[in-house]
């Protein structure tokens, strides 16, 4: 890619993206074309704002048929280019600049691929079945077509699995992909396909999730070496001219939501159990109360209560002796130095390889899974309805909120209900709608506490 | 319940056993795959950069450990008497030089290599099981292990097509599965973590409802599998029976429970209250009573949603395997290693084998106690196989070697050979026009 000034209005037009696949590039190579300096950061900023708003949706928990119709929004309303046979350059050149400003940390790297991948998925589900064939063939999977022999010795076994899922069963003339079961995890994982010999028999309906894990497996790979490249030579070499624009478009637009909280509201060891009665969201409110009661917690649960707590503001020695005076009552003092201080002491970052670990976002939480004897996970998502009704009561909720949080629950906006829940407990409104405990928990004490002063809290910013 | 013996175990006596019986050279054929030194494709470094871990007496925990050589790998073992020994994985670099390698946010330290494993505990049933609870098992309870090697076994080799498992006895409550395959030990966290989910029936805990949901028309095929060929006939010939799953009031409440048609699990309420001893004795009473809640369920009369796998969800609840999740679905997860004796019940890790699991007895196995006493009857006799060859030891290192070491290791050695053809054949390639 060759970047010009301004002046020179030059536009080779030789990808070989382009050529192969009209509308759905794969970005396998940077092409030879020439861009502008000003285009340079204004398609990145474009591209951007579409990883972003796909990045908002999911945290929103849209379900699948939201996101595709955001994202085709998103598309149409940032991606567009005045002379139509620039749309595809725009796309191509942007991606691969957010490449340069996203391979820098690790953070930055996951967030840039999850959103991309996300991208890809929803674009390749647009695609007629021709383009689509065309993607597949890139990926060498067209070949990989089961043939009729094979089809006949194994459509009972086919049909059981789509019946399973509720749809009917494959007819004569279905298409399925035989690739090794490695390359649809998303499919394996849900028992969304018949596998066999190591082999996995992909329907038609599901290629998405094959080509997408293709897709994002490639580019994971391409992240790193770009990584390396950027440190070794691009950056020394593009010191004038790409590299501030590259480093500006990191630290203005901070792109991931990290998720932690910029302030440390410090607390101490004597004002938790006020403010877990008052600012904790039920998540941790009973993982709190589960550790009054019964003096300990599976490893799941010391996870997210024990982070939370951390980007609340308590700091290692409460920590400790927090989780000292609950534990020791079930294991004695000594099983409790000897086994348990070390986790906290990890999580602190203060121990092994010293990673300072981030609190669990929603997102995160909900999706965790909690099984026999845990505690952690995201009520409104793990919780029967009877047991989530007592526990919403018994932090206060009045029995008109509990029924549209109820509502929301069942039609499984669990964030939504968890800022809900807070909207009746704090009697005012959460427009940003919660997506983090520790979001929860700040924006509560603002409310309960607006006296007090920022500066006389502990400022630390977030990690890059 | 069997009581707890008084456990066979004494610190002392390890020294002994990693003396005379701790199968040193075997753990080390397995952990070598094949890179021996003794082909030119072999990768010396292999071995070094496996991590073990140590647990010393006072519960000193000792990460990281690596070792060059097979006798490097026994004498300290032998020196330290460790009470538990963990195999983790493979790393990019020997582990006791990684220090070295993390570099700020480029972590260059990481594993690459590491069996697929599995760890079931029978703590995890306990809500399906009134014999024992806890650490405690019997041989009431032991048939739901079996169940979990058959469904999980037949399913790692059919659907995943993977050759070389070994399945070992966890030493007290529990069976560990290892999928040697080396694609298995190539797999990603993503990866395992999918082959983990493919095999989650049971979802929940006390804080949620339904904790068996099978909707759908049909039953994925490898679960439609595992309930004809397995749990079916070990629900309704065994456990039913031994566990007395409806024999209480108490106890078929938590079975009607389930059902999700107050008038068919009323009906059936009705018929157990009145009927408590009426039936012949000759039909075991939990028998005649899963007939009746069978035939009401699946007589077709009541078409409501929720009913039409019921029969299959309570079986499933009640025998399906539950795997510890979080072992499967991280490369760098520590698993105690076979052969090692556990410290609580004295009994040794020996190898299961699958095809005679129905015949394990967790109650026969060898303890160290035995061992020890076995070897002083027997003299100390030279013996060309290693002195296990004269105790109850024998038969669990004979198992090991012949189904499972064996095979691999020939595995192992074509790959080897064939990478290296491979590598040979392209060089060459690229040397020509």
């Amino acid at each position: 890619m060759e970047i010009v000034r301004p002046q020179s209005h030059r536009n080779l037009f030789s990808s070989n993206d382009a050529v192969s696949v009209p509308s759905l590039p794969l970005y396998r190579s940077a092409p030879p074309l020439e861009v502008r300096l000003e285009d340079f950061e204004s398609f990145a900023i474009d591209r951007l704002r579409v990883l972003k708003g796909i990045s908002d949706g999911l945290s929103r928990g849209k379900k699948p048929e939201e996101m595709e119709k955001l994202v085709k929004e998103l598309w149409k309303v940032n991606m567009r280019h005045q002379h139509a046979s620039e749309v595809l350059n725009k796309d191509i050149i942007s991606h691969f600049v957010l490449r340069l400003v996203y391979c820098r940390t690790e953070d930055l790297r996951k967030w840039f691929l999850s959103m991309e991948c996300a991208l890809f998925r929803y674009r390749f589900r647009f695609l007629t079945p021709e383009a689509q064939r065309a993607v597949m063939d890139n990926f060498d999977l067209t070949c990989r077509a089961v043939n009729n022999v094979e089809f006949e010795s194994i459509k009972e076994k086919l049909g059981q699995v789509a019946r399973s899922m509720g749809q009917p069963s494959p007819t004569v003339d279905a298409i399925f992909y035989k690739v090794p079961f490695e390359e649809v995890p998303e499919l394996v994982a849900g028992r969304k396909v018949f596998i066999s010999q190591g082999y996995a028999y992909v329907a038609m309906n599901q290629v998405v999730s094959l080509v997408a894990t293709l897709f994002r497996s490639q580019l994971s790979k391409t992240l790193i070496l770009t990584n390396r490249k950027w440190t070794s030579s691009i950056r020394e070499q593009e010191k004038h001219r790409l590299t501030p624009i590259v480093e500006a478009l990191s630290s203005s637009y901070l792109g991931p939501d990290f998720s932690q909280p910029r302030e440390y509201a410090e607390i101490s060891l004597k004002d938790i159990d006020q403010v877990a009665k008052s600012s904790f969201p039920l998540c941790m409110r009973h993982l709190f109360d589960k550790l009054k009661e019964d003096h300990h917690l599976k490893h799941g649960g010391r996870m997210q209560l024990g982070l939370f707590l951390k980007g609340v503001g308590l700091n290692l020695e409460d920590a400790l002796a927090f989780w000292r005076a609950e534990f020791s009552k079930k294991v004695g003092l000594e099983k409790f130095e000897k086994d348990y201080s070390y986790n906290i002491r990890h999580n602190y970052g203060k121990e092994g390889k010293r990673t300072d670990y981030t609190p669990y976002s929603c997102q995160k939480i909900i999706s965790s899974t909690p099984g026999a004897g845990d505690q952690h996970g995201c009520p409104y998502r793990h919780f029967s309805e009877e047991n989530l009704r007592a526990a919403l009561s018994r932090m206060g909720v009045n029995s008109r909120a509990m029924e549209d949080v109820m509502d929301k629950v069942r039609n499984r906006h669990y964030q939504l209900a968890c800022t809900l829940t807070f909207e009746a407990l704090h009697g005012m409104t959460c427009d940003a709608g919660i997506n983090h405990p520790n979001q929860y928990f700040s924006d509560s004490q603002k409310i309960l506490q607006p006296k007090k002063d920022s500066s006389a809290q502990n400022l630390v910013t977030a990690r890059e | 319940m069997i009581p707890q013996q008084e456990s066979d175990f004494d610190h002392n006596y390890l020294k002994p056993y990693y003396g005379k019986l701790f199968p040193f050279a075997d753990i080390f054929k397995w952990m070598t795959y094949g890179h021996d030194g003794k082909h030119p494709g072999c990768d010396q470094s292999y071995f070094g950069r496996r991590e073990f871990s140590f647990t010393l007496k006072g519960d000193f925990y000792l990460r990281f450990q690596s070792f060059n050589n097979a006798l490097e790998l026994e004498n300290s073992i032998k020196e330290k008497c460790p009470l538990k020994i963990d195999i983790g994985p493979v790393y990019t670099v020997d582990p006791a030089k990684r220090h070295a390698y993390a570099q700020g946010d480029n972590n260059v330290f990481a594993p690459v290599e590491r069996e697929l494993i599995f760890d079931i505990d029978m703590t995890d049933y306990d809500d399906v099981r009134y014999c024992c609870r806890g650490a405690d098992v019997c041989l009431n309870c032991w048939p739901l292990m079996t169940i979990a090697i058959k469904v999980i076994d037949t399913s790692l080799r059919d659907d995943f097509g993977f050759k070389h498992i070994l399945w070992v006895y966890s030493g007290r409550r529990g069976v560990h599965c290892w999928v040697c395959d080396g694609k298995a030990r190539r797999l990603t966290n993503e990866q395992r973590a999918s082959i983990a989910d493919y095999y989650r029936v049971y979802k929940g805990n006390e804080n949620s409802h339904k904790k068996v949901s099978l909707m759908g028309a049909a039953l994925h095929p490898f679960l439609a599998t595992s309930y004809t060929n397995v749990l079916k006939d070990y629900f309704e010939k065994i456990l039913l029976t031994s566990q007395n799953l409806l024999a209480t009031e108490e106890r078929y409440e938590k079975i009607l429970s389930m059902i999700p048609d107050e008038s068919i699990a009323s009906e059936l309420r009705g018929k157990w209250q009145d009927s408590r001893r009426s039936s012949s004795a000759k039909e075991d009473i939990n028998v005649v009573r899963w007939e009746q809640c069978k035939q009401l369920l699946q007589s077709g009369k009541h078409k409501a949603q929720g009913l039409r796998r019921c029969v299959e969800e309570i079986v499933f609840f009640f025998t399906y395997p539950r795997l510890d999740m979080e072992v499967s679905k991280h490369m760098n997860h520590l698993l105690k290693a076979p052969f090692c004796v556990h410290p609580k019940t004295g009994r040794v890790c020996v190898p299961i084998d699958p095809n005679q699991c129905d015949e394990f007895d967790p109650t026969t196995v060898p303890t160290l106690f035995q061992l020890l006493e076995e070897l002083n009857n027997e003299g100390l006799r030279a013996d060309v196989n290693g002195e296990w060859n004269g105790t109850s030891l024998g038969n669990a290192i004979t198992l090991f070697r012949s189904s499972f070491l064996e095979p691999l290791q020939k595995a192992c050695k074509e790959e080897i050979e064939r990478s290296y053809n491979l590598k040979l054949q392209q060089s060459k390639n690229s040397v020509g026009w």
